[in-house]
């Protein structure tokens, strides 16, 4: 290196910190050093034409990075100090951050295994540091969203346990299960399921409704957070882009290979986001947009002008992305009344909306909440008030696939279930929809291994025969304080003696 | 199709009828009922009879929905695994022909769940 020139400019040190940290080898076979680079079928014919449009170096990331976090970690102490948690709109929204903490931050660590291993595995030095970094920013995000949301564990019931339950709970397995088969795979089909079609396409249906939500329900600490991982995500998204870009440039070849796996990995990441359109709709007290707005606009929107740019790479829109478009203005419903059934076996209440969160709904989904699901929630209501609040008492069918209960309807028919099944050697499977059916006949020998929670309680195997000890036991919720309705509950009680409020039944439950 | 590895990627399924102690999986649907959001996730002894299956297994799973009382699911249409189906109220599943993860889906031709959408 030039000794004499103490100070590199940018172009130099980005030269030779990142691109001249690849070399030819000579001793050992370039086969050998990265064995996983071709199996897939992607043929790269030039590595030196990968683009990293942010030029960082690890010199600057650190730095750039230190800095952020100590204000970061300043505005979590000063928001334990003065009890921000009493600030919130309503103490329901913590039951989005239970969601996240379990569903989400553990995804963020899959996410730093996912491309630490990943980037080893490319003989391109670009795309090796362009992983390398985004997998250390993965692990600080698992890390500062567990340090944002500490605080309620203190205060709240449902997030003491959030690793351990993202490994056991129901739900749970849908992102885990989701995760895991993105590592599983090949290191370009990791690229394309994560950084394009889940960075890229799909990230905004994530953090806005988290990152938003906190900021519209007086969270400022997960708002914080939010703006903190902003600048990595805009690395990250443009990170996708670029993957996709390189990999279909390189050899026409490539294209059919992956326009599969934007259709697979489009449709896994859709049916992981309804989860979060339920939390956007209906856990939120103070609404930032509704679920089928946030479709329309990054998805249908959005979505489409990128569809219509990889075109010219004979790129077509994901194959199921019709259903998904329809599915808008039944997701978050459907989803919401099956958590509202389950709620035994959740780590978060439920509840159902109060008159003015129905009205908000009447508008938002015209065409489909009076008609079909209002009259879900007057039922329930009736029950509740008649001391016979619902709970569904028998497991439900889960997707071979996505591993959700197999709720969904189809496209079109919202009252008739989308149900598939098919048999594969012998043995019958069954999946929520004709998409989750074609992933399955792809690549049936990965998902015949499925640890589907339900299966696996009857196989008893989760520490018990029945839902309680199970939900006790196995998944480590605490029985009548983190889940069940949330009308009543500890949380409940506790949020209104916050706020100076006597509950209803102050004779027996005097806080 | 079949997947695309390094090796020779062979694994067992994990849902075997031998997995479950005797016991199989069934599936039951109801269609128009969709209080009950997806179809029952059931564990059932092979032998027992399908009469025993709506009894005691069947109804109780369905008796928070308002239809339940009235439904008569012996007298009701059946499918299984999607195609026509008669049972045998006498006989046992496995004589049926219920298989481990099979589906049964039964319609309730008069009763239609709440609000006239099949909740
Ligand atoms: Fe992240
Ligand atoms: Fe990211
Ligand atoms: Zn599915």
């Amino acid at each position: 290196m030039a000794v004499q020139n103490k100070k590199l400019n940018l172009k130099d040190k980005y030269q030779y910190l990142t691109r001249d940290m690849g070399w030819e080898p000579t001793y050992q076979k370039k086969k050998d050093i990265f064995p996983d680079e071709d199996f897939e079928g992607i043929k790269i014919t030039d590595w030196s034409q990968w683009e990293d449009p942010f030029r960082l170096t690890m010199d600057s990331y650190w730095k750039y990075q230190a800095e952020k976090e100590k204000k970061l970690y300043a505005i979590f102490d000063a928001f334990a100090q003065n009890n921000g948690h009493q600030n919130i709109s309503d103490a329901r929204y913590v039951n989005a951050l239970k969601l996240f903490l379990s569903g989400v931050s553990p995804l963020e660590h899959a996410a730093f295994q996912g491309y630490a291993k990943t980037g080893r595995q490319f003989s391109g030095t670009g795309a090796r540091v362009a992983c390398q970094m985004q997998a250390i920013d993965e692990l600080r995000h698992s890390q500062t969203q567990q340090h944002a949301m500490s605080h309620y564990n203190k205060h709240f019931n449902g997030l003491h346990d959030a690793a351990h339950m993202h490994d056991r709970v129901w739900f749970l397995s849908v992102p885990k299960s989701f995760f895991d088969d993105a590592r599983t795979a090949g290191p370009f089909e990791f690229l394309t399921a994560i950084s394009f079609s889940f960075e890229y396409v799909l990230t905004n249906l994530l953090f806005v409704p988290f990152m938003s939500g906190a900021a519209y329900n007086g969270d400022m600490a997960t708002v914080t957070f939010g703006f903190s991982a902003q600048s990595d995500e805009a690395r990250h998204m443009t990170l996708g882009l670029e993957v996709i870009k390189f990999i279909l440039e390189q050899h026409e070849d490539n294209v059919p290979i992956v326009q599969r796996w934007i259709d697979k990995w489009f449709w896994r990441g859709f049916r992981l986001l309804s989860l979060v359109s339920m939390m956007m709709d209906y856990m939120l007290p103070n609404k930032v947009m509704s679920w089928s707005e946030a479709w329309e606009v990054y998805y249908e929107q959005n979505g489409g002008a990128l569809f219509k740019d990889l075109e010219r790479y004979g790129i077509r829109p994901p194959k199921y992305q019709d259903v998904a478009n329809d599915a808008k203005h039944h997701l978050s419903h459907q989803l919401w009344t099956t958590f509202y059934q389950y709620s035994q076996a959740t780590s978060f209440h439920t509840w159902i909306p109060e008159k003015e969160e129905m009205d908000w709904m009447s508008e938002k989904y015209p065409d489909t909440f009076d008609k079909y699901y209002r009259p879900r929630y007057e039922h329930l209501a009736k029950e509740a008030a008649a001391g016979r609040r619902f709970y569904n008492n028998t497991l439900p069918q889960l997707c071979q696939v996505c591993q959700v209960p197999t709720l969904f309807t189809e496209m079109g028919a919202p009252t008739k279930l989308s149900h598939r099944q098919l048999k594969y050697e012998g043995e019958r499977y069954h999946f929520c929809s004709e998409a989750c059916c074609e992933i399955f006949e792809h690549e049936p020998e990965k998902y015949i291994q499925a640890w589907l929670p339900v299966h696996q309680i009857y196989q008893g195997n989760c520490e018990g025969a029945d839902v309680e000890t199970v939900v006790q036991k196995y998944y480590h919720i605490n029985i009548g304080e983190d889940n069940f309705e949330y009308l009543g509950s500890p949380d409940h009680k506790r949020w209104l003696s916050i706020k100076g409020i006597k509950p209803a039944d102050e004779d027996k439950n005097a806080a | 199709m079949s997947v695309n590895a390094l090796y020779d990627y062979k694994f067992e399924a994990k849902d075997k009828v031998e997995n479950f102690h005797g016991m199989q999986l069934l599936y039951v649907y109801w269609p128009d009922h969709l209080m009950f959001c997806a179809p029952f996730a059931l564990l059932v002894q092979p032998d027992m009879s399908f009469r025993a299956l709506v009894d005691d297994i069947i109804k109780p799973a369905t008796a928070s929905h308002p239809d339940s009382a009235r439904a008569d699911f012996l007298k009701a249409q059946w499918l299984l695994n999607d195609e026509p189906f008669t049972p045998n109220a006498e006989a046992s599943l496995t004589d049926n022909g219920i298989d481990h993860k099979s589906m049964l889906t039964v319609t309730t031709p008069d009763l239609k769940g709440m609000a006239g959408v099949g909740y």
